[in-house]
């Protein structure tokens, strides 16, 4: 007999999957916020630091890039507690986890757009008299913002994906939904089919905004 | 007992994971090449017929979560009576999400040919597939060869999320390191290390490539 497709117990279930998918939003809004501005701070450190603050910037990037994110979370959770007399739960150590991940990312991003403000921009601005700090906040930040904003939505959405990974400390979110669903009532291509379109077209509704936004602040 | 005799007790094992790690990651990379090349081809040259259930599958894969993923073709497969047990589901869960990675790196290599190569080609009288073998696939290559050693490090590293369904690849044998020995901070590291090591020479050379086909990007 062929298998009998049945989602009454995933829509039983369902509040665990739509808290889920709000708690999964959640750390990736922390995470991007926190790691935006340690992205930003590190780019611009090594854009204008000198040659030691230049290979500290990209040693961090290296470091947290090229290892996996689920042994970063593991790590963060499991080993750092055993070393330094910390404690924190599983969702701060996974915001942690993914704000330096992110910032490793974003760093890059930063990096490239702080390089690509016209030189003739910065310098009109310091020939109208702005401070140093007035020329980054009114002319380098916010032209870079323009420059940077399709790759930013890129990573956004990458991060939000990552999120999934916080199953792993048992953070409530949605692939925890999923699993917990799954282990529960055994109905593993039902949570599955409702999953996966979640994700997607979450992914898809954060992109379209950050598309819509990168049009309206598009120089006309 | 200290910190080095562990892991030199627990070595053996750990370079087993390695290698389970480096065969699945190899695997991937081979296959995704291979289909992805495919698919990014089409999706440029092919009809729009091929083109639009392409970008559709493409588009969704790149929607979905890595580790979702892998669940989704794991618990999924046997139920719908695809029952694949965890490495072949593992290598063709990263195996679909690389290859639609690879196929967006192919058709922004490709389609960032400028198109009076290929009608040059032509007009000299060369057929497409020449066009292509001699032309436009020598240039592509080297905007190929930089973001596609990247999708490789993903690759590596998304084969860590493969010990969620029961695969002891290097992630999961330090897991079990950790388990009898109680010390996570050592073998985390040590996991770090290995995994920086395999990824930074990767993407240091995607960098150097990157460096070295700089001067036929316009």
């Amino acid at each position: 007999m062929p298998y009998q497709l049945n989602f009454t117990l995933v829509w039983l279930h369902f509040g665990r999957l739509a808290w889920g998918l709000l708690l999964s939003l959640e750390l990736a809004v922390l995470a991007i916020f926190a790691g935006t501005v340690l992205g930003l701070a590190l780019a611009l450190a090594h854009v204008s630091g000198g040659r030691a603050v230049r290979t500290a910037v990209a040693a961090y990037v290296e470091c947290i890039r090229n290892v996996p994110l689920l042994l970063l979370v593991y790590l963060v959770f499991y080993g750092i507690p055993t070393v330094i007399d910390l404690r924190y739960n599983a969702v701060t150590s996974f915001v942690v986890t993914l704000s330096l991940y992110a910032a490793a990312y974003l760093v890059e991003v930063f990096r490239a757009g702080l390089l690509a403000v016209a030189k003739g921009l910065t310098d009109a601005g310091k020939a109208i008299g702005l401070t140093a700090w007035q020329r980054l906040w009114h002319v380098r930040l916010p032209v870079m913002l323009r420059i940077v904003l399709p790759s930013l939505s890129n990573t956004f959405v990458s991060l939000f994906k990552d999120t999934s990974v916080a199953s792993v400390l048992a953070v409530p979110e949605l692939t925890y939904g999923a699993q917990w669903i799954n282990f529960n009532t055994f109905r593993i291509i039902e949570v599955y089919l409702v999953v996966t379109p979640m994700y997607v077209v979450t992914g898809y509704v954060i992109l379209g905004l950050l598309r819509r936004l990168e049009r309206r602040l598009a120089i006309r | 007992m200290k910190g080095i005799d562990l892991i030199v007790q627990a070595l053996p094992l750990l370079l087993r994971g390695l290698a389970i790690s480096l065969e699945i990651s190899g695997l991937v990379v081979a296959l995704a090449l291979v289909a992805g090349v495919l698919l990014g081809a089409a999706l440029v040259y092919g009809p729009l017929l091929l083109r639009l259930p392409i970008r559709g599958f493409v588009d969704l894969i790149r929607g979905i979560p890595m580790l979702v993923l892998i669940f989704f073709v794991y618990y999924v497969g046997p139920a719908a009576g695809l029952d694949l047990g965890s490495f072949p589901a593992a290598v063709l869960a990263l195996t679909l999400f690389s290859t639609a990675q690879v196929a967006e790196i192919v058709r922004g290599a490709l389609s960032s040919i400028h198109h009076g190569q290929m009608e040059a080609a032509r007009a000299i009288g060369m057929t497409f597939p020449q066009c292509l073998a001699w032309v436009i696939l020598p240039q592509a290559a080297r905007r190929f060869l930089p973001p596609w050693i990247n999708s490789v490090t993903d690759a590596v590293k998304g084969s860590a999320l493969v010990s969620l369904v029961g695969i002891v690849d290097l992630m999961q044998s330090i897991q079990q390191v950790i388990g009898r020995t109680y010390r996570p901070m050592p073998f985390y590291l040590l996991g770090a290390v290995i995994y920086f090591a395999i990824n930074y020479t990767l993407s240091s050379a995607s960098r150097r490539l990157e460096a070295r086909f700089a001067d036929v990007r316009e």
